[in-house]
């Protein structure tokens, strides 16, 4: 029987790879009798939809600018390897 | 190669380049250098020939550069003993009682707020969870959750073992959950 360290390492793994048979199986049998578990799992997908959103929300919030300073930095460093 | 203007660029897209940095990488001295360095990239490119919007062509590069100096990133800094060889995670006991067995401290319900100017709350709350976390961390949990790019492309691109890549988003799924949990639920 999976502990709950093992299975909630597991659930964050099968977000980046394909678990194996035995360890799917280990998994699933854990989260039929761990309802913290399964919670758990439940909110790694909730982390990775609301990261989406939240990088959305940066993406068009157009208050969001380069400085001036900055601007100008980029500028002449432009124009300091064109020539 | 043509219309190359890397000022035009910079007016018409820098702000936007900017923010599409900036919201992978949460620091503005960090964005406002991947920016220069790609348009600088997009200058000495010859590959530009008008055949996509310049401002997707843009970003791919940025996309690039980002990667670039989150390699960089996770080179310079040292493991803060996250090394591969770790069979377990240091840190990530006090989740746990003594044996491993149970959680110590059970994840408490909480959901996506429906509400939109709720969710904008939470959002900002996971901002300022994500800025809590070891820069690299961040960054790499960014790289995967939103790029979704392939585990593998990631590790190869930054240099990192697919194991070292699972412990290190481990510790930054269960960092972030933990402080969501903190504060929107204890706010």
């Amino acid at each position: 029987m999976l502990s709950c360290k093992q299975a909630s390492r597991l659930l964050s793994q099968s977000l980046d790879r394909r678990l194996t048979w035995r360890e799917r199986t280990a998994l699933r049998l854990h989260l039929t009798i761990c309802d913290v578990c399964r919670r758990f799992g439940r909110q790694l997908l909730l982390l990775r939809e609301a990261a989406k959103r939240m990088v959305r929300l940066t993406e068009q919030n157009e208050q969001l600018q380069l400085s001036q300073e900055a601007k100008a930095r980029i500028a002449s460093a432009l124009d300091l390897d064109r020539h | 190669m043509k219309n190359a203007d890397p000022h035009a660029w910079l007016t018409e897209h820098g702000d936007y380049l900017y923010r599409f940095a900036l919201a992978r990488l949460r620091d503005s001295h960090q964005a406002e250098d991947v920016v220069q360095e790609t348009l600088l990239a997009a200058m000495q490119s010859a590959t530009y020939a008008g055949q996509s919007a310049p401002r997707t062509w843009l970003v791919g590069i940025l996309k690039h550069k980002i990667v670039d100096l989150i390699r960089k990133q996770m080179r310079e800094q040292p493991t803060e003993g996250l090394g591969e060889e770790l069979p377990d995670e240091p840190g990530m006991d006090a989740f746990f009682d003594e044996d491993n067995r149970h959680w110590n401290d059970k994840p408490h319900s909480f959901g996506m707020p429906e509400n939109s100017l709720e969710q904008k709350q939470f959002l900002t709350i996971l901002q300022d969870c994500m800025d809590r976390l070891p820069k690299k961390l961040a960054a790499l949990f960014m790289l995967r959750e939103v790029q979704e790019e392939e585990n593998e492309i990631i590790c190869k691109e930054l240099d990192i073992s697919s194991t070292n890549a699972w412990v290190m988003l481990y510790r930054a799924r269960m960092g972030l959950r933990k402080c969501l949990e903190l504060h929107w639920l204890g706010r």
